[in-house]
């Protein structure tokens, strides 16, 4: 079976920098896939390239048998494709529920919205205490919350998901973790950004390891995580077990 | 007291004219952030349909739907063929190039039509006077821009805040790269918020043509001066902050020339720049302006 996703030799200039300098990665269907890496390897540029935001200088991301290269952002999200971005980018002006539905945005003007609502909610149940609020009013986590769901709401084949648990209270990563893990037993092709190695690893079938714009190891997530050198240079060493790769402290 | 109730009415109608204008520009402003100087230019062109329609014996009504047709089409022209090759590009290429684009369309204007200012064939229902009571009285042009200007802003504020595609224009103005990821097409927004903004100059056009009494190819600047001021005492971007700093202004234009010794009323844009300084210099941001963090 082909995979639902497969980015092949794609090199991204960010600017006049090279962020991404020939990276292939796959995601099968119903797979979990981590991407994991220091601050500025390029994992975000590649989630970025794969939803249409920027242009690949060479190299094809296939997706479905089509390649999203030539697609605009806004057709690549009306395939299936839908992205929780880094940093949250809620609509902080907008209520709760104008940013859900903003999320369905391509489903269409008769919709019908109401289950994808109720499955929104049953993952985040705050949401709905929070529907006529402004989004800019949620604290961190439940702003994240709402950036996940509103990506949820695309009813996505693929979700992409750049940095869930970055900059949130331990406590709020753990129920972050709780829902990806969810998402993954009710069959949603993920494709996850984390710096957190430790927690991406325990929930990801498998994980690509990226460094200064390349791939330098991939396989199976629990392999990778007892790889000495991811342990070393990602998890922190055993002395440190526990704590996020590279701190969560990063704005 | 009559002549306070009196210059009350010709400040509401002042302020409706230019905030007529002012949305367009608060609205592309918060999309694009361009300041549209060209606007002006749409209203100009605005007026030479409505003379043109109007020369032709086609009734008023229908004038203006011409006009506002017209208006909205310049505007999605310009944007596809002058800014949207600069999507991108820094704002301070985006403001030269809207210079650049007025100046061109003005000087296009004056080619095609003569720099001679024309007579705007004002409809006589707009010329008569309307008695209110008590005195005052209110002339049918100042009834039609006061009435229309209240109509369209509430239509407006329907739009913006109740649809589909208003959600999603406060969106991209929000926030582009979300909006995008959301699956919104920006140039459509982009697009209706242009064809939008540049019907309500198609209005404005016809309305400060009938308070002008004549139109020429330069005509587009003062209005536009009035807005882009009007949007800067609001907040820009904002439209609310558009709507209110079109009124502030044109209460305090008419006020000024109403109340001061005659000799000192021929600087009354002195004394509104001057009161534009003052506010910019208490409230930087504007009055209904945040202090929102730079967009990335």
């Amino acid at each position: 079976m082909s995979p639902t996703l497969a980015l092949h030799d794609v090199h991204v200039l960010y600017g006049a920098i090279q962020a991404v300098k020939g990276i292939s990665l796959e995601v099968r269907e119903r797979e979990l896939v981590a991407l994991i890496g220091a601050n500025g390897a390029g994992k975000t540029t590649t989630l970025r390239t794969i939803s249409g935001l920027f242009r690949p200088r060479t190299g094809t991301i296939v997706y479905d048998d089509r390649d999203l290269t030539k697609l605009d952002a806004h057709d690549i999200v009306g395939l299936g494709v839908a992205q929780s971005p880094e940093g949250r980018q809620i609509f902080g002006s907008l209520s709760v529920r104008e940013n859900l539905m903003l999320g369905a945005t391509r489903r269409g003007r008769n919709a019908d919205l109401g289950a994808d609502l109720e499955r929104v909610f049953a993952l985040f149940p705050v949401l709905k205490e929070r529907l006529g609020q402004a989004g800019g009013t949620l604290s961190g986590g439940e702003q994240q919350m709402l950036a996940m769901g509103r990506a949820m709401m695309a009813k996505p084949r693929l979700l992409l998901l750049d940095e869930p648990s970055l900059g949130l209270a331990p406590l709020m990563v753990g129920r972050i973790f709780e829902v990806i893990a969810r998402l993954k037993a009710e069959g949603v092709t993920i494709l996850l950004v984390e710096q957190n190695a430790r927690k991406a690893l325990e929930v990801a079938d498998r994980a690509y390891v990226m460094e200064t714009g390349h791939i330098a190891l991939s396989g199976d997530a629990r392999t990778l995580a007892a790889n000495p050198d991811v342990e070393k240079a990602y998890l922190g060493g055993a002395a440190a077990a526990g704590q996020p790769a590279k701190g969560a402290a990063r704005a | 007291m009559t002549t306070f109730g009196q210059q009350f009415i010709n400040a509401l109608s002042l302020g409706s004219i230019y905030a007529l204008v002012a949305v367009g520009l608060a609205m592309v402003f918060g999309i694009l952030r361009l300041i549209n100087f060209a606007h002006g230019e749409v209203l100009m062109l605005g007026a030479f349909t409505a003379v043109f329609f109007g020369a032709s014996g086609w009734s008023f009504p229908l004038v203006v739907l011409m006009t506002v047709i017209a208006t909205a089409i310049v505007g999605v022209l310009m944007e596809r063929i002058a800014y949207r090759p600069l999507r991108g590009a820094p704002d301070v290429t985006l403001l030269l190039t809207s210079l650049g684009v007025s100046i061109a369309v003005q000087n296009a204007a004056i080619l095609f039509f003569g720099a001679q200012p024309r007579p705007f064939p004002t409809p006589a229902v707009l010329s008569q006077q309307i008695p209110l009571g008590g005195g005052l009285q209110i002339s049918g042009a100042n009834l039609v821009t006061i009435l229309s200007a209240l109509i369209l802003m509430v239509l407006l504020t329907i739009f913006v805040t109740r649809t589909r595609m208003g959600a999603q224009m406060r969106a991209t103005a929000e926030n582009a790269m979300a909006a995008r990821l959301m699956g919104i097409d920006v140039n459509v927004v982009i697009i209706v918020a242009f064809a939008i903004g540049s019907a309500l100059a198609g209005v404005a056009a016809v309305l400060w043509g009938a308070r002008v009494g004549r139109i020429e190819p330069l005509m587009g600047f003062v209005p536009v001066l009035k807005a882009f001021v009007a949007t800067v005492i609001g907040g820009f971007g904002s439209i609310p902050g558009a709507v209110l700093g079109a009124y502030v202004l044109g209460f305090g234009e008419i006020f000024l020339v109403a109340f001061l010794p005659q000799e000192l009323s021929s600087y009354r844009d002195a004394f509104v720049f001057t009161a534009l300084i003052v506010i910019l210099l208490i409230r930087p941001q504007g009055i209904l302006g945040s202090t929102e963090p730079e967009k990335i």
